[in-house]
């Protein structure tokens, strides 16, 4: 039986993979990717708790987590091809027009 | 009936609400008639309220009708509410019938103009807010009128607003009377500070206890009041703005300047006799100012020419009459020339209005002459209305201005007598100087003269029945020196308006004036006879001079002000006052406009202070903006960061 700690201590170094990717990537599909580690990490880490607690919410809450985990990689993606179309590139460093 | 008396000036303001409202839309007839007809009516009631005033006892001739209450606010309170007792009931008495009178003559004059409707409705406002000013209980209520006239005057001064001078006159009209308001105002708010009240009854039935004879309070309410009243009633040095006011049609120069608004200041300082008779310092201002006033309009009366300025020199000259009266405390005196006036002076009015009808709109008496024979009615009228003011016996103003005459002598203050004096020989000079050029002589402008014509009935009736109250009314205030021996005819007057001022008389015992012993000394009778022939023997010269000047030999005038010429000059320039108030008032107020615009506004407000506001707020905003990178990586780096250390601070608290 593998300890709770264990599964924590991965999820905590899954989600700071995820931080990093998502803070320094400039590559938008990895940076998209990177999110999709830190939801998993969450997923992990909530999975681990309800099995160690005999507590199903947790387990309910992670099928949420994954259906809108689809529909943003849905509507992520897009963004990326919009992003791409518009410009030629998915460098989110080119990507400031918003800057003051 | 006296519960009726609201009706008195609702009546006006019901005609002026359905003339102002729908005149646009009423035939000219129906136009006149509401206008008249509001006035008419009332005048008709307030006979029916002298007569209910006059079927009490002397004693309870002041009664009171409450309206509502108008302002409460903690301990004040204040009624609005009607004051009617002799002196309130002659001068509404005047104001509605010399205002029919007017009305109806209007219909007349103004016949032809595309804005009679508007005029109706602003002459029935006007007389509303008379009516209101002479009625009220307060000095509150009293001041609505008095802001009510003052309003009107200056829409009907500029009734022909499309001509630039017309409008102008009426600004000038309007502001210089703003300032003696201010001074009204203070004056009431010093009476409320002193006696916590400002209700006519109250007010003078404290004044004499809270208030110290002759000490600061009473002389500086007094003074400001007066001060009030030499704005409205054009006396020194506020009188600038009546002259202009002629610009206005003749009917309202007659109405409003000269028979009833300007005499306004001469109510309100009698309606106030009990407060001036405890200030005497500020008594004697009033007679001081009234007396100069006189003589200085009366000589710059000489040189007008133009026939409606010359009455309305003439008109400040008689309300300073009216002022030296009241200011030598013969209140009753101070009244009767008001009423006289406003009969005579209305009559002149009138009839130059109808000259000027007659003349197409022609105002210069240089370019009138012999115009007796085209208008006999006319000149008749106009004549009697110059023999009445020139106070030839036994027409009505010899009975006023005598009085007053007489009263300043036997007050002890016989400079202001000879003052007055000297002025009623001008009066006389320049009123038949006006009769000569108009009615007399030759025409010199034959073009003009061969198409006047008399005015129709509508505008001579009003002129013959004023011609009558010129000559018999007088007699309502015949002197006791010249009653007795006629048979003891009454001072119907004095009798009338006893009850005001017999508190007065208290007073003025106590203030040691002592006025009525004098006048009932032994040698005092001959010398009121004496002074009486004077009176007339100094109008008659007068008329003499005019006549021998203007009538029999016109190169001698020329001969005889050849010399004069600089004295004519200051004259005709009404001793440069209007200059003098450009130089001291006009002028130093276009310089610091001129200064608050290009200095303050331009180089303080929008080169500094706009520039300096609005440069940091953008070189501020220049630095914090830097924070939007539009970078997404940074907003995430910031919000992970805050992230960590919220949850760092819960984690480690």
């Amino acid at each position: 039986m593998v300890p709770l700690s264990h599964y924590l201590a991965l999820s905590a170094v899954l989600f700071t993979i995820g931080v990093l990717g998502v803070l320094t990537r400039r590559n938008a599909i990895l940076v998209f990717l990177s999110i999709e580690i830190m939801l998993n990490a969450v997923n992990l880490s909530l999975v681990a708790l309800t099995r160690a607690t005999g507590n199903l919410d947790g387990q309910v809450t992670v099928f949420f987590v994954i259906t809108v985990a689809a529909a943003e990689a849905a509507v992520g993606l897009a963004i990326v091809v919009a992003m791409f179309r518009r410009r030629e590139t998915v460098d989110i460093g080119r990507f400031d027009v918003l800057r003051g | 009936m006296l519960r009726l008396a609201p009706l008195v000036p609702l009546l006006p303001l019901l005609g002026f609400l359905l003339n102002g409202l729908f005149g646009r839309r009423l035939s000219r007839g129906s136009i006149a008639a509401i206008g008249a007809g509001s006035v008419g009516l009332a005048f008709a009631l307030t006979i029916g309220l002298f007569a209910a005033l006059l079927a009490l006892p002397a004693h309870d001739r002041s009664v009171e009708v409450d309206l509502f209450t108008w302002m409460s606010a903690g301990d004040f309170r204040l009624d609005a509410g009607l004051l009617l007792d002799p002196l309130s009931v002659t001068m509404a008495l005047v104001v509605t019938g010399v205002g029919f009178l007017i009305h109806v003559y209007s219909a007349g004059y103004m016949r032809e103009d595309p804005g009679l409707w508007r005029f109706f409705a602003y002459l029935n406002l006007f007389t509303f807010a008379m009516l209101v000013l002479v009625l009220a209980d307060s000095y509150p209520l009293l001041f609505v009128g008095w802001e009510g006239v003052g309003l009107c005057s200056y829409l009907l001064i500029g009734f022909w607003y499309t001509e630039k001078i017309n409008a102008d006159a009426g600004k000038k009209a309007f502001i210089v009377n703003r300032v003696g308001d201010f001074a009204f105002l203070l004056g009431m708010f010093l009476i409320f500070r002193e006696l916590g009240t400002l209700e006519f009854t109250p007010v003078f039935e404290a004044a004499p206890r809270a208030l110290e004879a002759g000490g600061a309070a009473a002389f500086w309410i007094a003074l400001l009041l007066f001060v009030g009243a030499t704005g409205k009633s054009a006396q020194l040095p506020l009188h600038i703005w009546l002259p202009d006011a002629m610009q206005g049609p003749t009917p309202v120069s007659a109405l409003i300047h000269a028979a009833t608004m300007v005499t306004a200041g001469v109510y309100v300082v009698v309606r106030s006799h009990v407060l001036y008779l405890l200030a005497p310092d500020a008594l004697l201002i009033v007679a001081v100012v009234g007396a100069a006033t006189a003589i200085f309009a009366a000589s710059i009366g000489l040189v007008q020419t133009d026939i409606k300025r010359v009455l309305a020199w003439s008109t400040i000259s008689q309300l300073g009459y009216m002022f030296l009266g009241v200011g030598v405390a013969a209140f009753t005196a101070g009244i009767f020339h008001l009423v006289t006036h406003a009969f005579f002076k209305a009559l002149l009015f009138l009839g130059a209005g109808s000259v000027i009808h007659a003349m197409h709109h022609e105002q210069d008496l240089r370019r009138m002459g012999g115009l007796r024979s085209k208008l006999p009615v006319t000149s008749l009228t106009m004549l009697i209305g110059a023999l009445a003011i020139a106070g030839i016996p036994p027409l009505a103003g010899f009975f006023s201005k005598d009085e007053i005459l007489w009263s300043a002598w036997a007050g002890g203050r016989q400079a202001l007598w000879a003052i007055g004096f000297i002025a009623a020989g001008l009066t006389a000079f320049y009123m038949f100087r006006l009769v000569y050029l108009a009615f007399y002589g030759t025409p010199r402008d034959a073009e003009a003269h061969h198409h006047a014509h008399e005015s129709p009935p509508v505008m001579t009736l009003p002129l013959v029945v004023l011609a009558v109250l010129s000559v018999v009314g007088g007699w309502i205030g015949i002197p006791h020196a010249l009653g007795e021996p006629l048979g003891h005819v009454p001072n119907l007057l004095e009798h009338w308006l006893e009850p005001v001022f017999e508190d007065a008389e208290v007073l003025r015992a106590g203030a040691g004036e002592g006025m009525a012993e004098r006048m009932a000394e032994a040698g005092e009778l001959a010398m009121e006879y004496g002074l009486m022939a004077a009176s007339i023997m100094i109008a008659l010269l007068g008329i003499g001079l005019a006549t021998l000047l203007y009538l029999r030999d016109p190169g001698r005038r020329e001969r005889l002000t050849a010399g004069l010429a600089p004295l004519r000059h200051v004259l005709e320039r009404k001793y440069y006052v209007d200059e003098i108030y450009h130089a001291v008032v006009v002028m130093p107020y276009l310089a610091l406009s001129a200064f608050l615009w290009r200095v303050v506004d331009v180089v303080l407000i929008d080169g500094f202070v706009v520039r300096v506001v609005g440069g940091a707020v953008t070189w501020y905003s220049r630095i914090v903006s830097r924070l939007q990178t539009g970078l997404v990586q940074n907003y995430a780096t910031a919000v992970f960061v805050g992230a960590v250390v919220m949850l760092g601070w819960f984690l480690l608290r």
